[in-house]
């Protein structure tokens, strides 16, 4: 997990640095960095990059926020464990460059095949309705839940 | 002379009351956020059944901040629409508030009949303290008190 943010981190300090380069600076809050047409193109790769992608408060290992907790539980009990994870916490041009993106406020965000899923409420919705069951299997990610209920 | 007296002791009782019912504010104190929030879906969504919670006080931020929200929307605009639709709909409309001092926003946004079907607030998960490390939570509950 550490070893796809930094791989990720890098790159997009790379992006960044190119698009210091050749944007004029100030003007809009967000105007820099991940907001520019570089940056977000640089999100629609990390977002493409693995089947399952959380833009999130800490880490898998240690989050930071109660909400990208619950994310991280509920994708834990499917027996979801190996998906790229993002820190906002790390970098803030991330953290806002990731909201223009998705066009979503919070974090925080899930986005399955490269599809924007929604937040925490979405994703605890899903799985208790069963659809995340669904939409994982769409990604071709069997769920353990399905085993545990056959184990029964 | 006795109706402004009659009209300042009803406000008082009335501020008590909702005193009850969020964080500890100043006797007769606003909370413009949550007003606001309140408004505007209200405005937006026509809700049959609306719940604004100001869940701050669950989170690592100072007494009387209004930061982190939970919202229970019943709309029939909800009807047909997906979660992520319905909630996008939400965010639409508490677009300043989120872009300013509301740091986080749990949504719940049921039908009319899913309501009835199941009507139960959903409570959310125990802080880990995220806003302590969140160096832009200064500016947001700045926001929040101008």
């Amino acid at each position: 997990m550490n070893s796809v943010f930094g791989a990720a981190a890098r790159s997009v300090r790379a992006l960044t640095a190119l698009s210091r380069l050749t944007q004029p600076g100030g003007g809009a809050a967000c105007s820099r960095l991940l907001c520019s047409a570089e940056g977000q193109k640089s999100l629609e790769e990390m977002v493409k990059k693995d089947k399952v992608v959380v833009f999130m408060k800490g880490t898998p290992a240690q989050p930071m926020c109660g909400f990208s907790n619950a994310v991280v539980q509920i994708l834990r009990m499917h027996g979801v464990d190996n998906y790229a994870a993002y820190n906002v916490l790390d970098d803030q041009d991330l953290r806002q460059g990731v909201k223009t993106f998705s066009n979503w406020p919070t974090i925080p965000q899930v986005f399955f095949n490269g599809e924007f899923v929604g937040g925490c409420d979405i994703l605890l919705q899903m799985h208790q309705s069963g659809d995340l069951v669904e939409e994982l299997e769409k990604l071709g990610i069997r769920s353990a839940l399905l085993d545990a209920e056959k184990e029964q | 002379m006795l109706s402004s007296v009659r009209s300042a002791s009803l406000t008082f009782a009335l501020s008590r009351q909702l005193s009850r019912f969020g964080p500890s504010m100043e006797p007769g104190g606003t909370r413009p956020v949550e007003s606001a929030i309140r408004t505007k879906l209200t405005q937006a969504l026509q809700p049959k059944h609306l719940e604004v919670l100001n869940e701050s006080h669950m989170h690592a931020v100072p007494p009387g901040s209004e930061s982190h929200f939970r919202v229970l929307v019943v709309s029939p605009h909800f009807d047909g629409l997906s979660l992520l639709q319905r909630h996008r709909l939400v965010n639409e409309a508490l677009k300043e508030e989120l872009s300013s001092c509301v740091h986080a926003l749990a949504i719940q946004a049921k039908t009319p009949q899913q309501w009835s079907s199941d009507p139960k607030l959903a409570k959310s998960p125990p802080c880990l303290g995220g806003s302590k490390h969140d160096n832009t939570m200064a500016e947001k509950l700045k926001a929040g008190q101008s």
